[in-house]
């Protein structure tokens, strides 16, 4: 297919006018001062020196810890889900993979929306509880409203990887590990874990980068205070204008989101040669 | 084969309580876009008044045909962009390549909030005016890469003979491509497209940084109600959405099925005309 090279023109433009230019822009921004020019800028560490005070730290800190809980709660309610859809027959697993995609056709923010309404303090589950006599118990504004948007909206980012890797696994292996002696808790973490870890890797790596840099379901379930790092980069960008340090918080998530992504693969593939 | 160990119904239970959580925000999106009252909190009586007002509803109509503009426009230009790029880099042997490939799926690694404001800032700094044009070149940035990984994935099942033969039969590079490896990768190119329209249409994050002040898209236009209430209107719409993919997904699925039967119809004839050669 030799013959196909120069074909890569309008790629090649496209790449490098729209992701590699604008992408240096950012690193551009967060080593110079407010006020430069292109031409006339002063080169500066100021940006990344911010980092270190406390409000900005803890913003940081907070949304990896969110982002961590969120992956490590929807692998741990997804896992068995793939699981339990990978031992239906091969019609029904279309089927309840299709079901597992179908929410997220809805519009995530009207859906978000409608969370909101669920978790208010007179919403509908409060009205139930409010019915038991159990009490309005006062949800949304908290970690907890922000912990279920984000789980229920990057949950089919996990369950669709795991199953894919689920599928694919040659079953066989199954019967000859239980035929030489091993039970079923052995047979399960030996075989079947060891084999879906590609799924695996690929559903947290997902789901941790949709949640850490999400600013849009913290908005509206966490309320105006709640901050993320997503949530300060906007502010940076529309309502304080410092595109400077905007740029400079861009660039250390892009950064750190980037290289944990490389680990991943490489640990991955560490694995696999075992 | 041995049959693998049926769930038990405790185990089924789970799923199903999974699926609960997870349709439960469609069910309330669905539910009340034919509630009565303009409140969320209960439901007080069917009407399809907010269906009534929607197609009244000029902003809202006009919020619509905008997504659907861009939508159709990006993935039509990301698929032109995204099926050359992914053909011409399976033919590079360089060692370039694999940058260009990091490349090709970076806009779908980097968080969407930092397009979103890369993409402001640069099209600032080239005084573009904030409209359709830069929302139609910002949706391309991750419209591109969905087409492209598609694209790619099918081209490595390919035969790569084929083309060759093609050349050596005297077809020019343009044919050969056109003749040959575009109606294989025909496939990968449409699904790739529909992922890409679909988050397009689902965009806030990026359009919103990118939008101006006059176009509104309709995720924008969801974002802006939020804050002061959405109308019942827009769970309409979703409503009306949610229903014509699902008959296009039926329809669809209904006429794939059909053609598999046909195809086994076939083969069995096939089969049956062959002399048997356990015999």
């Amino acid at each position: 297919m030799k013959q196909y090279r120069h074909l890569i023109r309008p790629y090649l433009i496209w790449s490098l006018v729209l992701v590699v230019i604008p992408l240096f822009l950012i690193v551009f921004y967060a080593f110079t001062e407010e006020g430069n020019e292109v031409l006339t800028f002063s080169f500066t560490w100021k940006n990344f020196a911010r980092f270190l005070e406390a409000t900005y730290l803890n913003v940081i800190l907070k949304s990896f810890w969110l982002g961590f809980i969120t992956t490590a709660i929807c692998l741990l309610l997804g896992y068995p889900l793939a699981y339990f859809i990978s031992r239906f027959s091969e019609k029904a697993q279309d089927t309840l993979i299709l079901l597992v995609t179908i929410p997220m056709w809805i519009n995530m923010l009207l859906r978000t929306y409608a969370w909101m309404n669920l978790l208010s303090d007179n919403g509908i589950i409060n009205q139930l509880l409010g019915r038991l006599n159990l009490g309005p118990v006062s949800m949304m504004y908290t970690d907890f409203s922000v912990l279920v948007g984000l789980v229920c909206n990057f949950m089919p980012f996990m369950i669709i990887p795991i199953h894919t890797s689920l599928c694919k696994m040659d079953k066989s292996l199954l019967e000859a590990a239980m035929d030489l002696g091993a039970n079923r808790v052995q047979t399960f973490w030996k075989v079947t874990w060891k084999l879906s870890m590609p799924g695996v890797v690929n559903g947290v790596m997902m789901v941790f980068l949709l949640a850490v840099s999400s600013f849009v379901i913290p908005k509206l379930l966490g309320g105006g205070q709640y901050m993320l790092i997503g949530n300060l980069i906007e502010s940076q960008f529309i309502s304080v204008g410092d595109w400077n340090f905007g740029s400079a918080i861009s660039m250390i998530l892009a950064v750190i989101i980037l290289i944990s992504m490389r680990l991943m693969q490489k640990m991955d593939k560490l694995q696999q040669e075992e | 084969m041995k049959q693998m160990r049926a769930n038990t119904k405790l185990q089924n239970a789970y799923l199903a309580f999974l699926f609960f959580l997870m349709y439960l925000p469609v069910a309330i999106v669905i539910l009340f876009s034919f509630n009565e009252s303009k409140l969320y909190v209960s439901f007080s009586g069917f009407s399809l008044v907010w269906y009534e007002k929607l197609f009244r509803d000029s902003a809202m109509m006009e919020a619509l045909k905008n997504s659907l503009i861009l939508g159709i426009l990006s993935c039509a230009v990301s698929a032109v962009i995204g099926t050359l790029g992914a053909v011409s880099l399976s033919a590079l042997k360089l060692r370039s390549k694999g940058v260009l490939e990091y490349i090709a799926i970076l806009p779908l690694m980097v968080p969407e909030i930092i397009l979103g404001m890369v993409l402001m800032a640069f099209f600032y700094m080239l005084k573009l005016p904030f409209g359709m044009l830069t929302l139609l070149i910002g949706h391309t940035v991750f419209c591109v890469p969905y087409i492209l990984v598609e694209v790619k994935a099918s081209l490595a099942l390919m035969d790569p003979s084929l083309t060759e033969a093609a050349r050596d039969l005297g077809a020019s590079s343009w044919r050969a491509f056109l003749d040959i490896t575009l109606p294989l990768v025909m496939p990968a190119v449409a699904s790739g497209s529909l992922l890409a329209f679909a988050m397009s249409m689902d965009d806030v994050v990026i359009s919103i940084f990118i939008n101006g002040p006059r176009i509104s898209t309709l995720p924008i236009k969801v974002y802006t109600q939020i804050k002061t209430g959405v109308t019942p209107e827009i769970n309409a719409l979703c409503t009306i959405m949610l229903a014509v993919s699902l008959t296009a997904l039926a329809v669809f699925s209904i006429f794939r099925s059909h053609k598999k039967e046909e195809n086994r119809d076939e083969e069995q004839i096939d089969r049956a005309s062959e002399p048997d050669q356990e015999l």
